[in-house]
């Protein structure tokens, strides 16, 4: 396990503070010489189940936390870890280059593709220049521009997911947040190049969808992908900040949720208590993720690959006709 | 009579103003005002005759300021007298997430607007010509677009493209509708790509986004109009006044997310007062008859 995970999540400080005590043990024994390894391996075990405990009955809201955690890797982490050459490229060509949102050329297991993400900040400073990922409408317009380019070349496009919503501020009402998602939605599903998106973060709403048109769609174990935050549901439907938790159990927006929906095709597994104690894993399987689904993609005709997008979101929807 | 329609519904809705907006049911419940003689206007505050009011097409006699008005009293503005030939009427909701308390707010919409769901869909004649409208009525639980809604204007719109029609939607919408989760999400998706589908037909498409148009619904096909109306004075943008009042803790400019604002900013191609909408929209129609371009030998 990584030693530099960051702030410890409340519901896990059971096992923090036993691995403490374990690493306490440890240190006491080999000073003193005094052989405690039956003790040392009692304590583990029982580390071990507490763990298995606490993280096999995630709530929907500890969850959240888990992704929202500061040292969860971040879509440029993700990249670093799972593609080769990244080049990154700038600018929607309009107005700005957005710092919310990055974008550029990869190869992914020697297939040259095309990678946009929201990028959220690894610190309050970085976080203040990234807008907290939180894209502005040129964020998206960037991302569009490269998804069109992708198109234009032939390549496939990865979207990497984590957002909690698009920015809602005065410029970027003035400058059409909602033309801008509305047209990313709209283009995304005239791209003619295989599309995976994978939520490894946040869903949030359509922030999310403006760059989530995939013929495949995944989503990492602990992430959401929702309509609404649980907070903002909370806030307007029952007026009540502190029913979060009700409202995130009612809106259905983990993995497996989704999954039985057929919202997403696969759960990436994360590493135990999440992508952010051991980063390297977590890219690991997400790159596993990404690769076996692109590579039966890769046979399908542009038409097919169209039609294959299509279907899928024409086919959301459940109602009674009679 | 075009006129005795909008006398038939004596219940209409009134707005406090622009800036009191809620953009979700809640609001509707608490801004209608039933069977009023007298209604004060949002902006001026000049108190009107209801019945002047109704021959007004709800809107201000004094400064203009439109109302808004139900999907009934939109069609009966927009088609020709009996025109109007609705479908996928039957197409119902569920509650598929089985969230708190949903069935019965539909239950009530159901009941206090006298439709279905938030949208009505069909072909009517507009000035002789036939068109393929989806209008929105805010009084169903703010209009927001869930499975049906979201189903129903896809379904407009394939109706166009098989019928090589121009298609018109009116919106008006709190956004998507929370207590489907996910799958409203989803709707903006499946209403914004069949969009494209309608281009490749070279059908026209377009958007009359009326007050208010906000979320989820101007963020898909509202805001995907290859012509894009507004009505005056609406409350049109993506997110939320009081949710971007507490991100960044200012207060908003005057006239902030108006139709004039839009307009103003380069998302909408005209402003067109409700006694005008029908006759724009006719001779909008009719450069796109047969699909409006000239052939070239």
């Amino acid at each position: 396990m990584s030693n530099n995970v960051g702030p410890i999540l409340e519901f896990e400080k059971p096992v923090v503070d036993l691995e403490k005590q374990i690493e306490e043990l440890k240190r006491f024994s080999q000073e003193k010489g005094i052989d405690m390894q039956e003790q040392i391996a009692a304590l583990e075990q029982k580390a071990e189940n507490l763990r298995m405990e606490i993280y096999s009955n995630l709530t929907v809201m500890q969850r959240i936390q888990i992704v929202r955690h500061p040292k969860r890797p971040t879509c440029l982490d993700y990249i670093g870890m799972i593609f080769d050459n990244f080049i990154e490229l700038h600018g929607d060509r309009l107005y700005r280059d957005d710092p919310a949102m990055v974008g550029g050329i990869a190869y992914l297991n020697g297939i040259p593709v095309t990678v946009v993400g929201q990028q959220k900040g690894r610190d309050t400073k970085e976080n203040i220049y990234r807008n907290f990922g939180m894209p502005h409408p040129e964020g998206y317009r960037k991302a569009l521009r490269l998804m069109k380019q992708a198109d234009k070349f032939g390549r496939p496009v990865i979207c990497l997911v984590d957002v909690v919503g698009a920015y809602p501020g005065v410029e970027a009402e003035e400058r059409g947040q909602g033309e801008a998602i509305a047209r990313g939605i709209m283009e995304m599903a005239n791209l003619r190049v295989p599309v995976i998106v994978a939520v490894t973060g946040e869903g949030g709403s359509g922030g999310a969808l403006a760059t989530g048109i995939g013929n495949r769609v995944l989503i990492m174990e602990n992430a959401y992908y929702s309509v609404i935050s649980p907070e903002g549901c909370a806030a307007i439907l029952w007026r009540d900040g502190s029913k979060v938790q009700e409202a995130a159990e009612a809106l259905k927006i983990g993995a497996k949720d989704l999954l039985k929906m057929g919202i997403v095709d696969e759960i990436v597994p994360e590493p135990i208590g999440g992508a952010h104690k051991n980063p390297a894993l977590a890219s690991k399987n997400l790159k596993e993720a990404l690769v076996s689904n692109l590579t039966p993609l890769l046979k399908l005709s542009p038409s097919q690959l169209l039609e294959d997008r299509y279907q899928r979101f024409r086919n959301y929807g459940q109602f009674i006709e009679n | 009579m075009l006129k005795d329609l909008f006398k038939t519904k004596p219940k209409y809705i009134t707005v406090k103003s622009e800036q009191d907006f809620q953009p979700r049911e809640e609001a509707i419940e608490k801004k209608e005002i039933p069977d009023g003689l007298w209604v004060k206007c949002n902006r001026c505050s000049q108190i009107t005759y209801n019945k002047d009011l109704e021959r007004n097409l709800k809107v201000c006699p004094k400064c203009g300021y439109h109302f808004r008005i139900s999907s009934k009293e939109r069609l009966a503005l927009l088609t020709d007298e009996g025109s109007f030939q609705e479908i996928d009427k039957n197409l119902k909701t569920v509650n598929i997430l089985d969230f708190p308390d949903y069935d019965n707010r539909i239950k009530k919409a159901v009941k206090s607007t006298d439709l279905t769901e938030a949208v009505v869909t069909g072909e009517a004649m507009m000035n002789g010509i036939p068109v393929v409208l989806a209008v929105m009525d805010f009084g169903f639980m703010g209009a927001s677009m869930g499975s049906v809604v979201g189903e129903k204007i896809t379904r407009a719109a394939e109706y166009a493209i098989r019928k090589k029609l121009p298609f018109i939607a009116v919106t008006a919408s709190g956004g998507a509708r929370m207590q489907e989760g996910i799958m409203s999400l989803m709707q903006m998706a499946k209403t914004s790509q069949v969009l494209n589908r309608l281009a490749e037909a070279g059908c026209v498409y377009i958007s009359v986004l009326t007050d208010p148009t906000t979320g989820g619904v101007f963020a898909s096909f509202a805001a995907l109009g290859d012509i894009i109306i507004a009505e005056p004075n609406a409350l049109i943008g993506f997110a939320g006044a009081r949710v971007i009042q507490q991100t960044i803790r200012q207060t908003l400019p005057p006239g902030f997310q108006t139709a004039e604002f839009l307009l103003e900013h380069g998302f909408v191609d005209m402003i067109v007062p409700r006694k005008d909408l029908k006759s724009t929209l006719t001779q909008l129609i009719k450069f796109h008859l047969n699909g409006g371009g000239v052939d070239v030998q």
